[in-house]
């Protein structure tokens, strides 16, 4: 720490058994390093044998910048909540349950989409919040409560739908939808104006009726910058991102010093429920229906971005950022398998593999964070 | 041994309790304490497992209420009903093991639930930088070199984090502070660590109430010992009116172990 002695040093001899830091070693302690680290690795890895396969085209592109911002969106609020010391297992069905909630009052109530919306908002907010409040006020183990939501969400999903639309899928809601402005702010392009002038200039390709290869930026996108960007600026620069940090590093103490722990946490079960409803008016405007198999398996999904990111399995450490590359990682292997023809039962091993390293790495930095041995 | 009243001052003390009372239920945890602690002073309050040293020390941080019994803060009647009553009224508690959050940052830990913010058009950010120089310069005027005060509290030796903790509670104006066994589980060195800066904040004016139950550690920084035994007071003593082979007697409550005690040829 040669940078700070002048501060540090006083008029006491230094500690001789205190090693010096080196700026590396500093930078080791962040939480996101290795999914940063993981993402060159993948990129320099997909660089060289998907070269040529169109997977760094403009179109190939958009394709795993797509799924990066679909898992971006659920990874940021799954990170807070790790962050805080808790699960959310209900997230993916919780994708699938706002789906309905937006399609059946369209459909079959005639409700305006706008209020659907509104309504899947609202309700997944209530949900989210039951979930905290039941983790907070019992002191189960949030794992096994939002377990229980997992099924509760799911099967309300199948059997709402059966028993309105008498199968899994409800679908229609374009034609409900109409002009709405719902449609573009979760499904439309951005920028559709700059990508023919790129596609002009020849940086992007055109498609055989002159339009560019990419029309524009995806909302699911735009929507993932500004959920992973409030949430960083949340967690690292506001007072609520210090509770999150207390509540789930040391609850305890964080109570002792005046924290409001179990409010602090029920805002982050509704988050993660908020960031989950996103990811679904997202879907059912892009496709015009709710399926009632969405979302199967996100949650384990956004888990794996965020320790991938990170995330501390215990809590109290972990960032969004992190969690970010973890969904971009994720991006761009599965497209990058695609790209490349590989069977994509690799793509599942490279997870696995991924998860395992991601969580052993994590381990050693929380050991150095904390200096134990 | 009768209880002794040990100051003349007229000023009303920081803290006072008489016949605190306080049931669970059917189990009767304090049945009767009263002490006080003032400015300048460290009380020391001892007590064998089970006497009632935590709950007592519970009901001064607002976290239990008390079932009868007056509770007085510089001569006022008070009745908290959260720890943050409190230390709103400048009671701050330093636990043994739940002071800090270890994988969190020194200065974040410093500024837990005290934030200080900074107004940027309509949103209010935490002003880091603040929070790290001001905890670095705490640690500095107590001796502890911080060579960095955005790394986590877990690197920090238990002494450290124990002083911390206090200057955490001193800077955010406590008047009284209660320790609680702020040295059963430090090192001989870490421990007089602890202790000279008990001395330092008593100096400063702040009375401290100080909870263990090693006598050594009493008697090296206390002014005051009160002892309770079984929920009950058993006295106050002042230290020059109390050796230390007395107090432990006291303490121990017990003539089967005064007796183990001398069997084993000393103190236990």
């Amino acid at each position: 720490m040669v940078e700070n002695q002048s501060v540090a040093a006083g008029n006491r001899p230094a500690d001789e058994r205190l090693q010096k830091q080196s700026g590396l070693r500093r930078l080791l302690s962040r939480p996101e390093l290795g999914a940063i680290a993981g993402t060159v690795l993948v990129f320099l890895f997909f660089g060289a044998t998907a070269n040529g396969t169109g997977m760094f085209a403009a179109d190939g592109i958009m394709s795993w910048v797509t799924v990066t911002a679909q898992l971006t969106i659920i990874a940021t609020g799954a990170a807070l909540l790790m962050v805080g010391g808790e699960f959310d297992l209900s997230v993916g069905s919780m994708i699938g349950f706002a789906g309905m909630m937006i399609a059946i009052p369209t459909v079959y109530f005639g409700w305006p989409v706008e209020l659907s919306v509104l309504f899947a908002f609202c309700g997944a907010l209530l949900i989210g919040f039951l979930n905290g409040l039941i983790v907070v006020r019992t002191r189960l183990p949030s794992f096994i409560v939002t377990l229980a939501s997992l099924y509760i969400l799911r099967g309300m999903t199948i059997a709402l739908s059966i028993l309105f639309a008498n199968r899994t899928i409800v679908s229609g809601v374009k034609n409900f939808a109409g002009d709405s402005f719902m449609v573009p702010l979760f499904s439309g392009k951005a920028f559709y104006g700059l990508f023919v002038w790129l596609a002009d200039a020849g940086v992007i390709g055109k498609l055989p009726n002159g339009q560019p290869a990419v029309q524009g930026i995806p909302a699911v996108v735009i929507w993932a910058f500004a959920i992973a960007l409030t949430g960083h600026v949340v967690l690292t620069r506001t007072r609520f991102g210090n509770w999150i940090f207390g509540a789930g590093g040391d609850a305890n103490a964080a109570r002792n010093v005046g924290v409001p722990v179990a409010r602090v946490k029920i805002v982050l079960f509704m988050a993660t429920a908020f960031c989950a409803t996103v990811y679904a008016t997202c879907q059912v405007m892009e496709f015009g229906s709710a399926a009632a198999d969405r979302g199967v398996l996100k949650e384990f999904e956004a888990i794996i971005a965020a320790v991938i990111g990170g995330c501390l399995l215990t809590g109290g450490y972990g960032s969004v950022v992190g969690a970010f590359f973890g969904a971009l990682i994720f991006g761009v292997v599965q497209m990058g398998i695609l790209f490349t023809g590989a069977p994509n039962d690799w793509f599942q091993v490279f997870l696995g593999l991924m998860l395992l390293t991601a969580v052993l790495f994590n381990s050693y930095i929380r050991r150095r964070a904390t200096g134990e041995r | 041994m009768s209880e002794t009243t040990v100051h003349s001052s007229s000023e009303a003390p920081l803290i006072e309790v008489r016949d605190l009372i306080k049931h669970f239920g059917p189990v009767v945890a304090l049945n009767g304490v009263s002490m006080k602690v003032r400015r300048g002073e460290v009380l020391c309050l001892l007590g064998d497992n089970g006497a009632g040293k935590s709950t007592l020390i519970k009901t001064l941080s607002g976290v239990h209420k008390p079932t009868s019994g007056a509770f007085l803060v510089e001569g006022r009647p008070v009745a908290f009903s959260t720890p943050r009553d409190a230390l709103d009224a400048g009671i701050a508690t330093v636990y043994q093991d739940l002071a800090m959050v270890p994988l969190t940052s020194i200065a974040r830990n410093f500024f837990m639930g005290r934030e200080p913010l900074r107004r940027a058009g309509p949103f209010r950010f935490l002003d880091l930088d603040l929070a790290e120089q001001v905890a670095r310069e705490e640690m500095r005027k107590i001796g502890i070199d911080v060579r960095d005060p955005s790394q986590a509290v877990g690197t920090l030796s238990g002494g450290e984090r124990q002083c911390v903790a206090i200057a955490r509670a001193v800077y955010f104006g406590a008047k009284v502070l209660i320790l609680d066994e702020p040295t059963s589980a430090l090192g001989v060195a870490q421990t007089s660590m602890v202790l000279k800066y008990v001395h330092q904040v008593r100096a400063r004016g702040l009375g401290v109430i100080f909870i263990t139950h090693n006598v050594r550690h009493a008697y090296a920084v206390g002014n005051t010992f009160t002892v309770l035994n079984r929920g009950r007071t058993l006295g106050t003593y002042e230290k020059a009116a109390i050796g230390i082979e007395e107090l432990q007697n006291l303490m121990a409550g017990d003539k089967e172990l005064q007796l183990l005690s001398d069997d084993l040829g000393g103190m236990v």
